[in-house]
């Protein structure tokens, strides 16, 4: 039970956790930012002239794609901090 | 024309002269910690390259412009960079204005203040008047009050209203916005680019301005957009020009601060608020769901109220905050692979170099992106807050085209 105990207060499971938090959460952008990809481009080979609107589109839904897997990277450097 | 190039001359020779008047600070032995034989040993011993304080040093606020340190042949520091004044409220020692070049980059005392900074954390630590807890609750380039000893004074509380980094870049940011835009409306005035061509900056103004009128507001607001149209422009231009700025090398990191975003957040509930209608309660206390949904429904609206400018702020301040540390850990690199061994730090620096200035653009991007995002959002919430209700706004019957 002690080197249990010893065990889990040495080594830095907060730092861990933050990082394999904020690795799981570039997973999920890199999927859901994927999605949008292939979304668009199927969209721009079907009607060429919409290119200009589906970029606007994709980058601004990448964008908030990308903000929410960031509130999963600071969650995980307040869990290396605080 | 030679006017703008005098100008922008004298700009830059001001600019020089205030650097090189702040740039003399060689690390003196001065009265900040009474214990001369540890100061004597930081000096000697050269210091690994911590990342953290150098990450965390460039990300968070600081009482000077801080633009590049260098060892001259008797491995003394100096540091080039703009010291900025310190205002200090103390309900027992009164009001205190001085620069902020007295502290000596927080090896000196003055009128008994002290920056923290980790080597004055360490010695607390080291001579047992601090824990070790204690002084990880000291927040880095802090100022606090100190009795005749050096120490932390338990009595006296001291309030800084310091003119610090972010602060003095918000000034900036705020005066070439309103400098850009008066100048430019003077000339509509005028009646240049409205019976005429439009010339010069007015070129770029009307794109950017067009841009959010016609993309951002008449959409979400229909044809109440006139109203908000200064508040969401006011927004787009200030993030954007704090976003830039802070990109530069030796600038503070504006946006990224959480409590910058948390009061961009908080005017924009409140305009979210201002202009909410009866129909918009409605909704949150008597969504239009089953019965049985309901009791789930409504505790979910409520909190949907906060959440959006909550993730307002966190998105802001989350992608500001995460491009300039990504930034600073691959220059950072080089400087971990050098603590290996020489050769091993300068041969990763291509790579480094490569990869920072691939970040650089992509935060470019995201500078001008974060922008528009927040103001879209703004105003995709606002028009949300004021939609009358479904059922009489009027609808159009389009005839049917075959």
């Amino acid at each position: 039970m002690s080197l249990l105990t010893t065990l889990l207060s040495t080594v830095p499971f907060a730092n861990a956790g933050g990082a394999i938090g904020a690795g799981l959460a570039a997973i999920g952008a890199g999927l859901g930012i994927g999605q949008i990809g292939r979304g668009a481009v199927e969209s721009i080979a079907r009607q060429p002239e919409a290119v200009n609107d589906i970029r606007a589109n994709m980058i601004l839904t990448a964008a908030l794609i990308e903000g929410v897997a960031l509130f999963a990277v600071i969650a995980g450097i307040l869990a290396m901090f605080v | 024309m030679i006017v703008r190039r005098v100008k922008s001359l004298l700009v830059a020779a001001f600019s020089l002269f205030c650097l090189s008047v702040a740039a003399q600070h060689p690390g003196e032995n001065g009265g900040a910690i009474d214990n001369e034989a540890g100061k004597g040993e930081a000096k000697e011993t050269s210091k690994k390259f911590d990342a953290n304080e150098v990450i965390f040093g460039h990300v968070l606020d600081a009482h000077q412009f801080h633009f590049l340190s260098y060892k001259d042949k008797e491995e003394r520091v100096h540091h080039v960079g703009i010291s900025l004044p310190v205002i200090l409220y103390s309900p027992q020692r009164g009001f205190e204005a001085f620069s902020s070049a007295n502290f000596h980059h927080g090896e000196a005392r003055y009128k008994n203040y002290l920056l923290v900074t980790p080597e004055y954390k360490e010695y607390l630590i080291k001579n047992n008047v601090y824990t070790e807890e204690q002084a990880m609750k000291l927040q880095n380039e802090s100022i606090i009050a100190t009795d005749e000893n050096g120490l932390p004074s338990s009595t006296v509380k001291v309030y800084d209203f310091s003119l610090t980094r972010n602060v003095v870049q918000m000034i900036l940011a705020l005066i070439v916005l309103v400098w850009i835009m008066l100048s430019v409306a003077k000339r509509y005035r005028r009646g240049q680019g409205v019976t005429s061509a439009p010339k010069g900056l007015q070129n770029a103004l009307e794109i950017v301005i067009t841009f959010v009128r016609d993309d951002v507001a008449k959409p979400n607001l229909g044809h109440k957009y006139r109203k908000y149209m200064p508040y969401l422009l006011t927004v787009f231009f200030f993030i954007l020009i704090n976003n830039i700025v802070g990109l530069i090398p030796g600038s503070a990191n504006v946006t990224g601060n959480i409590a910058f975003t948390l009061v961009l957040g908080l005017i924009s509930f409140l305009v979210i608020l201002l202009s909410s209608n009866k129909h918009y309660w409605g909704h949150i206390f008597n969504p239009p769901v089953p019965g049985g949904v309901k009791p789930i429904m409504i505790p979910v609206e409520v909190l949907g109220i906060f959440t959006k400018p909550i993730a307002l702020i966190v998105r802001l301040f989350a992608n500001m905050i995460a491009g300039h540390i990504i930034i600073i850990c691959l220059i950072s690199l080089i400087f971990i692979f050098g603590n290996l061994s020489n050769g091993v730090g300068w041969g990763f620096s291509p790579v480094s170099i490569a990869f920072t200035v691939f970040i650089y653009f992509i935060e470019i991007l995201v500078a001008f992106l974060q922008a528009y995002i927040f103001t879209n959002l703004t105003a995709v919430f606002i028009g949300q807050a004021f939609e009358g209700s479904h059922d009489d706004v009027n609808h159009h019957e389009d005839p049917v085209i075959v």
